[in-house]
């Protein structure tokens, strides 16, 4: 019986998106760095490929949209939770219409669209950490209260608490779940401040797990049939130092993934990926 | 009359032994006996409990009718007034012969009344009794030796008791112990002769329960009928929810009379889950399972507890499942019958096909099964169990505040912006509409902060208030915090929550030993093979071992009791202690004061005041010349300050002069202590601000009247450990302060009930002086005392002119005295040593000034000075003097005019009615003092501001 908050890290499906040539030049990004777009292109590949292969996800893969410098990230332009997938409304302009593509997608695997409408609301995905038993919402520059009201809105069987995020992009730019009841966090300071934040806000008991980079502690987990626990992280050429904290995790098949190129534009791990559980009907 | 019975005495000490804290030990012990004994055995046990018990509340319905607080504390304190009384009449023998006859009388005069109150409150004994009562009275009255009077009375009593007893035997084996340790026999049986009315309560399948009940029952009495009715006995989950004058939902509280918490004849109730149990699986019976499943399909359809639509859809289909069995699909109608079922709020075709098709996978599985995995969803959906009030953060903006069993939820919108678990809250204090949390400081703070949120109004704020502590002593505490504890708190109510602790109702679950009983599912009539008689639950395996590691728990909560048990030792001890008594009767005017303030207690109070009064009247007669042996009397007092036994000694003269004292030590002593206690400086302030009434006794006696009020979660939660010893200091400070306070109580005589509250407020003057004087205070206070002492000494002289004594009875909402009366109750609390010092030299002041000086005292720190500039103000201001004051106006040439003035403040939330307190209190007054004549009622009638809130 699949139950309100099971199955926490069980996917069927991923859905991605190609990268764009557009993507090294117009990308947005909050530093000046210069992007490899060949580089850029083969580090989603072998992506893909762990997700498709390695982990036998079934990936659907949205068309390459030049116009959309962006639009590889796609875990900005929704947010899939259970059954129900909330389409967002990206807080950069130029990002807005990466949704239309995802939303088909998402009509397509019979998911209960939400769109956020508000022209007022601005969230990423990026923003959205969901712990199994609730989500966060970080405020950035690109989500606002609105938007969080609205996810709130979209997935009422769960608290959704606001975390300010005051340094990086997003909220998972400094975090993400390592399992259930795990969360994986940078040690700055503006990410532990945002822990104990999310730590205060919660009737649940998380453990963390701190790694040296903030950048490093998005990870993707993922509880798969015949695989168990599996961690998608960065690699010891990135971030040598967090990639020994991973090492620590005994239980997690743990798999190295390289994203040196994307993240020059403040793409993680987890931003080229929208994860979704076909197999949890209630 | 009837003769006393052996056993009964015995019954009666051990009840005294318990004092209010105690009693409610012994309701979870004898609730938990009761569950427990299926048989016999227990039946005999709830038997004998139900005796003491019923010994007690004769008393007080004897002395007051009425109010509320947890029923047993005021019935255990019952009896002891009852013997306080009686020596009291003594004391006015003893004390100088000067108007023996007043003295007598009015003595008597109490006594009558108390009989009298007896007598109708009594259903039983009601016959016999009341002749009974009648013929003591005379006794008594031909005697005119108080001393003797009383122990007549202490026979009636007896005999009212030994009938209530059997009466609750008969009862109890036919109901159990639930209404055994109730009064709910003895009310059953008053029926004829009480006034009945009929209560509708909406059970949560939607139907209509009616039950009569006496009219002045209290809403635990209902509580425990509609259980009955249920065959429920996991009740500590639920209560009974009445709308208030301002259509807001209020939960009824147990220990105070139905009438005065419901709006004007407005019998009607739902019962409805008050605590959620975050891990229903851990239910012993099925059938609380299925009231959870009720109360939540309720909650999930009308959209108070949000879900997704997928969820609807599963809980439906569980729902389903529990009400029509296995899906049929031989059935062609399921749409028909879905659509009658109301699942969500926007129920679609979409979501009832979802339900259906759900529900098909559900084959096989039982009612309780079902219920059980409904419960497994419901419980983790985020707002499962918070009750959210409307409230607005410190910049105006609307947000919600969710109290649920981790603690304070505060809400944007659906978002969640922060969140305060109950061990992070060191204190909840409301102050008009404002409500407040003080949180602890966190790893890297240095201070703590307090947060504060505008509420619609201060009735709004009191509620939020209410519910927090019942929430956080049910889900924190492993037992309720005991009823004395409240001085820990600095200003306010003294409500706590008097029910068992999620802990304890677990424990009493694991005692359970019945069948299952077999309950009517709401729409089960229709469902052929349901399997409602076949309830498999595992849960009891997880319930029992979490029962287990409970038990320790409990223990310390009883050893608390026993500890409290102790007290009627001592106070049997102190009736030697005239002097003290008097003093204690004092206080209890100004408190009574205080308490009329609030709602419930409004006739109570009353009464006490007009016992207190007649005290007054007493002490001025007996009361020698003023000023010298006074002096010598202060001086003594500051010297061995600490110990009760030392005013005892002083001679019976003193006694007015002690009175006043008192009252001042008070005062003074909760300046200091506010000062002392964590935020209490800031909420003494505020108290100064409100000093009306709202604050006094209010506050501390458990009132809704206050306007403020805190609680220390903490401190009876984790903190127990360091804080323990302060609470048994505290405790014993109040035994022995009841000690004191019952032998002085001939006035007090009043209500058992309010005894509790009563016993708070005089143990708070005791205590405080016996502290006071053996530890810090010494020093200070005997500084303060001469000063005192030379206002005392006049008063004293006035006193003894005794001519006419017009009673003022004012309704009126005086800022001064009711803010002291608060402020001293948070004395005792944190400071009772300092205070006790203090309060000596206060006596002087303490007339009038307690009130304005409190509120000042707050921001000092010392606020002994202070008090006494205040008094002054305070007199000239108030068109009713205080009591103390009037009687000190008594000087007139060669005549000797006794003058009392009495006011009565009534503040209310509407709930109380004046008009009847005030008539109530006009006539017993008169009853009090007949041979005086009430020349003057003013009746001021103040709106506060927190009743404009509304």
């Amino acid at each position: 019986m699949a139950g309100l908050m099971a199955g926490f890290g069980c996917y069927t499906h991923a859905i991605v998106r190609e990268v764009p040539t557009s993507l090294a030049k117009e990308a947005l990004r909050t530093s000046q760095a210069e992007v490899d777009s060949t580089k850029a292109q083969k580090e989603h590949d072998a992506y893909v490929h762990v997700l498709r292969t390695t982990l036998g996800l079934e990936i659907v893969e949205l068309p390459v949209d030049e116009t959309l410098p962006d639009s590889v990230f796609v875990e900005d332009a929704a947010v899939v939770c259970g059954d129900t997938a909330l389409i967002t409304r990206p807080g950069a302009e130029s990002r807005r219409r990466e949704t239309e593509a995802m939303k088909g997608a998402l009509k397509d695997l019979n998911l209960n669209i939400v769109e956020m409408i508000d022209e007022n609301a601005t969230l990423d995905g990026g923003d959205v950490l969901f712990t199994g038993r609730e989500f966060f919402v970080g405020l950035s520059k690109r989500t606002n209260q609105r938007g969080a009201e609205i996810l709130a809105d979209a997935f009422k069987d769960y608290a959704v608490s606001t975390v300010p995020v005051v340094e990086g992009l997003h909220l998972k730019s400094f975090c993400s779940m390592g399992g259930p009841g795990l969360i994986i966090i940078g040690s700055s300071e503006p990410a532990q401040k945002a822990l104990k934040i999310m730590q205060q806000m919660s009737d649940h008991r998380y453990d963390k797990l701190t790694v040296p980079d903030d950048l490093a502690a998005n990870c993707i987990y993922m509880n798969l049939p015949n695989k168990g626990q599996v961690l998608l992280h960065c690699t010891e050429e990135e971030y040598p130092e967090s990639v020994k904290v991973y090492d620590k995790l005994k239980d997690h098949m743990l798999i190295p993934v390289s994203n040196s190129e994307k993240v020059r534009v403040d793409g993680a791990l987890t931003c080229c990926s929208v994860l979704i559980n076909k197999k949890s009907n209630h | 009359m009837t003769t006393e019975a052996g056993s009964e005495t015995e019954v009666k000490e051990k009840a005294e032994k318990s004092p209010a804290r105690l009693s409610q030990s012994e309701k979870d012990t004898s609730e938990s006996q009761e569950v427990a004994a299926t048989e016999g055995e227990a039946e005999r046990q709830k038997e004998k409990e139900g005796k003491g018990i019923s010994r007690y509340l004769p008393t007080w319905f004897k002395k007051q009718k009425s109010q509320s607080q947890t029923s047993p504390t005021k019935e255990v304190p019952s009896p002891e007034e009852a013997s306080n009384q009686e020596e009291v009449p003594e004391v006015n023998g003893h004390p100088e012969e000067v108007e023996e006859n007043e003295a007598l009388s009015s003595p008597v005069q109490e006594q009558v009344e108390e009989k009298e109150t007896e007598s109708h409150s009594n259903a039983s004994a009601d016959t016999e009794p009341a002749l009974e009562t009648k013929v003591e009275e005379k006794s008594v009255e031909g005697v005119k030796a108080a001393g003797e009077g009383g122990a007549q009375e202490e026979l009636p009593e007896k005999q009212q008791q030994q009938k209530e007893e059997a009466e609750v035997k008969e009862r109890a084996e036919g109901t159990e112990g639930q209404t055994s340790i109730f009064q709910s026999p003895l009310r059953l049986v008053r029926k004829s002769r009480m006034k009945l009315v009929v209560c509708h309560v909406t059970l949560l399948d939607g139907s209509d329960f009616t039950c009569e009940v006496e009219k002045r029952a209290k809403g635990l009495f209902l509580f425990f009928k509609v259980c009955e009715h249920l065959n429920l006995l996991e009740k500590d989950y639920f209560g009974l929810t009445y709308m208030d004058h301002h259509e807001q939902k209020c939960w009824l509280d147990p220990t105070k009379e139905i009438k005065r918490q419901i709006r004007s004849n407005n019998w009607q109730f739902a019962f409805n889950v008050k605590f959620y149990p975050p891990d229903p699986s851990l239910l012993t019976e099925d059938i609380t399972r299925y009231l959870l499943c009720l109360q939540l399909r309720e909650d999930v359809a009308s959209g108070r507890l949000p879900c997704s639509f997928v969820t609807h859809a599963l809980l439906g289909s569980y729902t389903l499942q529990a009400e029509f069995g296995d899906y049929e699909p031989e059935q062609p109608r399921p749409l028909d019958y879905i659509s009658q079922l109301s699942f969500a709020p926007n129920q679609s075709k979409e979501m009832e096909e979802k339900i259906l098709e759900l529900h098909k996978s559900h084959k096989g599985m039982t009612p309780a099964q079902a219920d059980t995995q409904f419960l497994e969803n419901a419980k983790k959906l985020s707002m499962y169990g918070v009750d959210l009030h409307h409230a607005k953060d410190s910049e105006g903006v609307d947000i919600m505040l969710g109290v649920c069993a981790n603690g304070l939820l505060v809400f944007k919108d659906r978002l969640r912006i922060n969140r305060f678990a109950w061990p992070k809250i060191l204190k909840i204090s409301y102050k008009r509409n404002n409500f407040y949390i003080k949180i602890r400081p966190g790893e890297t703070e240095q201070f703590e902060s307090t947060v504060g949120f505008k509420l619609q109004n201060h009735r709004s704020a009191k509620r939020l208030w209410k519910v927090c502590v019942e929430n956080h002593s049910f889900f924190r505490l492993n037992a309720p915090e005991p009823p004395t504890t409240p001085r820990f708190l600095t200003l306010g109510s003294k409500f706590r929550y008097s029910g068992r602790t999620q802990t304890q109702t677990r424990l009493a679950s694991t005692l359970i030993d019945r069948p299952a009983p077999a309950f009517e599912r709401t729409s089960s009539k229709r469902i052929s093979r349901s399997l409602d008689g076949a309830p498999m639950i595992s849960i009891t395996e997880a319930s029992t071992t979490e029962n287990g590691h409970e038990p320790h728990l409990e223990l310390h909560s009883d050893s608390k009791v026993e500890e409290a048990d102790s007290n009627p030792g001592r106070v049997e001890a102190p009736p030697a202690q005239s002097p003290m008594r008097v003093r204690v009767d004092n206080i209890y005017v100004r408190h009574s004061n205080l308490m009329l303030e609030d709602h419930d207690k409004t006739q109570e109070e009353v009464l006490k005041h007009q016992a207190s009064v007649s005290e007054l009247k007493r002490s001025f007669m007996e009361a020698p010349p003023p000023s010298p042996p006074q002096h010598n009397l202060w001086e003594k007092r500051i010297t061995s300050s600490p110990a009760t036994t030392p005013r005892v000694q002083q001679p019976t003269t003193t006694t007015e002069v002690e009175i006043e004292e008192t009252v001042v030590v008070r005062e003074i002593s909760t300046k200091p202590v506010v000062p002392d206690e964590h935020a209490q400086g800031a909420k003494a302030e505020e108290a100064a601000q409100k000093k009306k009434m709202k604050q006094r006794e209010s506050v501390s006696s458990e009132s809704e009247s206050e306007d403020e009020a805190e609680y220390h979660p903490n401190v009876s939660v984790s903190i127990s450990h360091t804080q323990i010893p302060e609470e048994r200091e505290e405790e014993e400070e109040e035994e022995e302060q009841e000690k004191l306070t019952e032998v002085s109580q001939t006035a007090q005589s009043v209500n058992p009930e309010e005894e509790k509250k009563e016993v708070e407020e005089a143990t708070v003057t005791p205590g405080e002086a016996p502290n006071g004087p053996t530890q810090h205070a010494e020093a200070d206070a005997r500084p303060v005392a001469p000063v005192h002492e030379e206002e005392v000494p006049k008063v004293n002289g006035e006193a003894t002119v005794v001519d006419a004594r017009p009673q003022v009875i004012c309704c009126s909402q005086p800022p001064v005295v009711k803010t002291e009366m608060v402020t001293i109750s948070d004395t005792f609390a944190a400071q009772k040593t300092e205070i006790a010092t203090k309060e000596v030299p206060i006596v002087h002041t303490e007339t009038k000034t307690i009130t304005y000086e409190a509120a000042q005292l707050d921001g000092s720190g010392d606020g002994e000075p202070g008090v006494l500039m205040t008094a002054q103000t305070i007199t000239s201001e108030s068109l009713c003097t205080t009591t103390t004051t009037h009687i000190t106006k008594t000087l007139k040439g060669g005549l000797s005019e006794t003058r009392i003035e009495k006011r009565i403040v009534i503040t209310g939330d509407c709930d109380i009615d004046h008009d009847e307190a005030l008539a109530q209190a006009i006539k017993e007054a008169k009853e009090q003092h007949p041979d005086m004549s009430v020349t003057r009622v003013v009746v001021h009638k103040e709106t506060e501001l927190a009743e404009e809130e509304d």
